[in-house]
């Protein structure tokens, strides 16, 4: 399955994303830490991704019984990642639209 | 997988990008948050929607279980509680990785002979560094929720044992490279789970925080490389971007508690002696009542609240909000000096705080905090005790010496709202307890401070 971009494309993809990662969060006020680690954790949800793929083509029981787990707990780390997050970030957007009024 | 199912994903990736940017700026942090999940659905969408699938039903059921398990969990857990839901769902996410790239194994073993040592590569490191996290992420939940305990667990010859046990792990993991043997590579799985385990079981309480930060970045790691065995370039880019500033995040993390990493996640090997602790039990303290402290805080002119995470285990944000109000009436100046690491996990204060509505110029950063402080007529601590021992200036033995603390024995006076005389998450004795100029105010935090409220309001 690589080798639709080729190792070397993949790893190209890889080195970028790395400088692209760094970039972004250079500069974080400690306030945040904690929004952007749930963030960025849903973010790696992502997985799901690869387990609905794998588990799509997959036959015999052992790997479907395997994928179909993977999925659960992609899909648990994906949607419970942003929804907390949300709920985290709600609260100070409410505080600011009080001070608004 | 067709042309149009690639743009979907780089959509999708572009989406991720924006989150983690638009997660760094208090303005667009919620924005931020929405383009993570639109991209999470964009991703998803397009992946079911390519065709190909077998097992579509299960799929989708699947789906929805993990969905029923996680909304509920996110929406319903307390506020106090959510460092172990992260862990938790960042364990469950290296979990899925390293299945993953078993399942992948197992099929590709299946149809042909063929090695190529790239991906063989990636599937190893996949179901190493996945173990590692879910069994490590898993440890930290038990030592969040304290279904363990909190202090470092240290096991005699501790750090031969993880040795060996990491050696092991490399070495099954270089061994699986050129073989495809399915019993190694499970060994190396069961291997990376005991080493997940040694790996956390060393680092104390105060400093479960940025292992969860580590681990995540991990987890990132492990997706890419998943991605990787995939050949899936979404897989690679959202977990490189998650390793990549989870790293960098692990850092800024671990600037704010002003610790080196090595410290952190090998310090309990060195740092196991108690410290200061124990002979300290039957020194006297003053201790006084809520009418003491209420006459004490009416008549200042500036008083600064520390507030710590016993503050909001006992639900005493709003009470505390009450309190800062009544004083502010009888014109008093009330700020909140807020330690990066209060509470739980970065930030974790913050979010408390503003659950209970405290506005937010009055929230002061740990260097604004300290100016005030040195003015301050009486510092209030309530549920706090590592982020204000001086033990982090004056004790060059204490695990948390280094770390950039409140000073509130800068202040006149030192009001400590405790539940008992024990030492904080850290495991640490605070000298400050029985300094002249600290009093302090037994039991609950809410309770106490519903009383201190009552008496203020009689002056």
């Amino acid at each position: 399955m690589a080798n639709q971009i080729g190792g070397m494309g993949l790893l190209t993809i890889f080195v970028l994303a790395v400088f692209v990662g760094f970039e972004v969060v250079s500069k974080v006020s400690s306030t945040l830490h904690t929004p952007l680690m749930s963030g960025a954790n849903a973010i790696h949800g992502v997985v799901l991704v690869g387990a609905i793929l794998i588990t799509g083509v997959s036959s015999g029981p052992a790997q479907i019984t395997l994928g179909l787990i993977a999925i659960v707990l992609g899909t648990v780390n994906m949607v419970g990642g942003f929804v907390v997050t949300d709920r985290m970030l709600r609260m100070f957007s409410a505080r600011r639209g009080e001070e608004r009024r | 997988m067709s042309t149009g199912a690639q743009f979907g994903y780089l959509i999708a990736a572009i989406c991720f990008i924006l989150a983690l940017k638009g997660l760094s700026a208090p303005k667009t942090a919620r924005y931020g948050n929405w383009a993570g999940a639109a991209g999470a659905v964009i991703a998803v969408a397009v992946t079911l929607s390519v065709g190909h699938l077998q097992h579509l039903g299960l799929i989708l059921g699947a789906v929805a279980v993990g969905a029923v398990i996680g909304v509920p969990a996110a929406t319903r857990v307390k506020m106090t509680a959510m460092p172990q839901l992260v862990a938790i769902f960042n364990g469950v996410g290296g979990g899925a990785a390293a299945l993953v790239a078993l399942i992948e194994f197992l099929t590709v073993a299946s149809q042909s002979s063929k090695i190529a040592m790239g991906d063989q590569a990636a599937t190893v490191f996949t179901v190493l560094v996945g173990s590692v996290s879910f069994a490590g992420s898993m440890v930290t939940f038990a030592k969040l929720q304290e279904l363990m305990t909190t202090r470092p667990v240290v096991l005699p010859a501790g750090r031969w044992i993880s040795g060996a046990v990491f050696v092991a792990a490399v070495g099954l993991a270089v061994a699986g490279l050129p073989v495809r043997s399915t019993g190694l590579l499970v060994t190396l799985l069961l291997v990376s789970l005991g080493l997940g385990v040694l790996f956390v079981l060393p680092v104390g309480g105060a400093d479960v925080p940025i292992v969860i930060s580590l681990l995540n970045a991990f987890t990132g790691l492990t997706v890419a490389a998943s991605g990787y065995v995939l050949g899936n370039t979404l897989l690679i880019v959202a977990g490189t971007l998650v390793g990549a500033s989870g790293t960098i995040l692990t850092r800024l993390m671990a600037a704010a508690m002003g610790r080196p990493l090595t410290g952190i996640l090998f310090g309990a090997f060195r740092a196991s002696v108690a410290g200061p602790a124990a002979a300290a039990q039957n020194r006297p303290v003053r201790s006084g009542t809520p009418e003491d402290i209420a006459i004490l805080l009416g008549y200042a002119r500036k008083v600064i609240v520390v507030p710590g995470y016993g503050l909001a285990v006992a639900q005493g944000q709003h009470t505390i909000r009450e309190l800062a109000d009544l004083l502010t009436a009888r014109g008093v100046k009330v700020a909140y000096g807020i330690h990066p690491v209060a509470g739980r996990m970065p930030g974790h204060m913050n979010v408390l705080l503003a659950e209970a509505n405290v506005p937010y110029e009055s929230l002061l950063e740990m260097d604004e905090a300290n100016m005030e402080l040195s003015s301050a007529d009486v510092a209030l601590v309530v549920g706090a005790n590592d982020v204000v021992n001086p033990a982090a200036r004056t004790s060059p033995g204490a695990p948390i010496y280094g770390m950039p603390i409140l000073n509130v024995d800068s202040a006149a006076a030192v009001v400590f709202c405790k539940r008992s005389l024990r030492p904080g998450f850290a495991g640490i004795e605070n000298e400050l307890l029985y300094d002249p100029k600290t009093t302090l105010l037994f039991g609950d935090a809410k309770e106490s401070l519903s009383k201190v409220v009552a008496a203020v309001k009689a002056l």
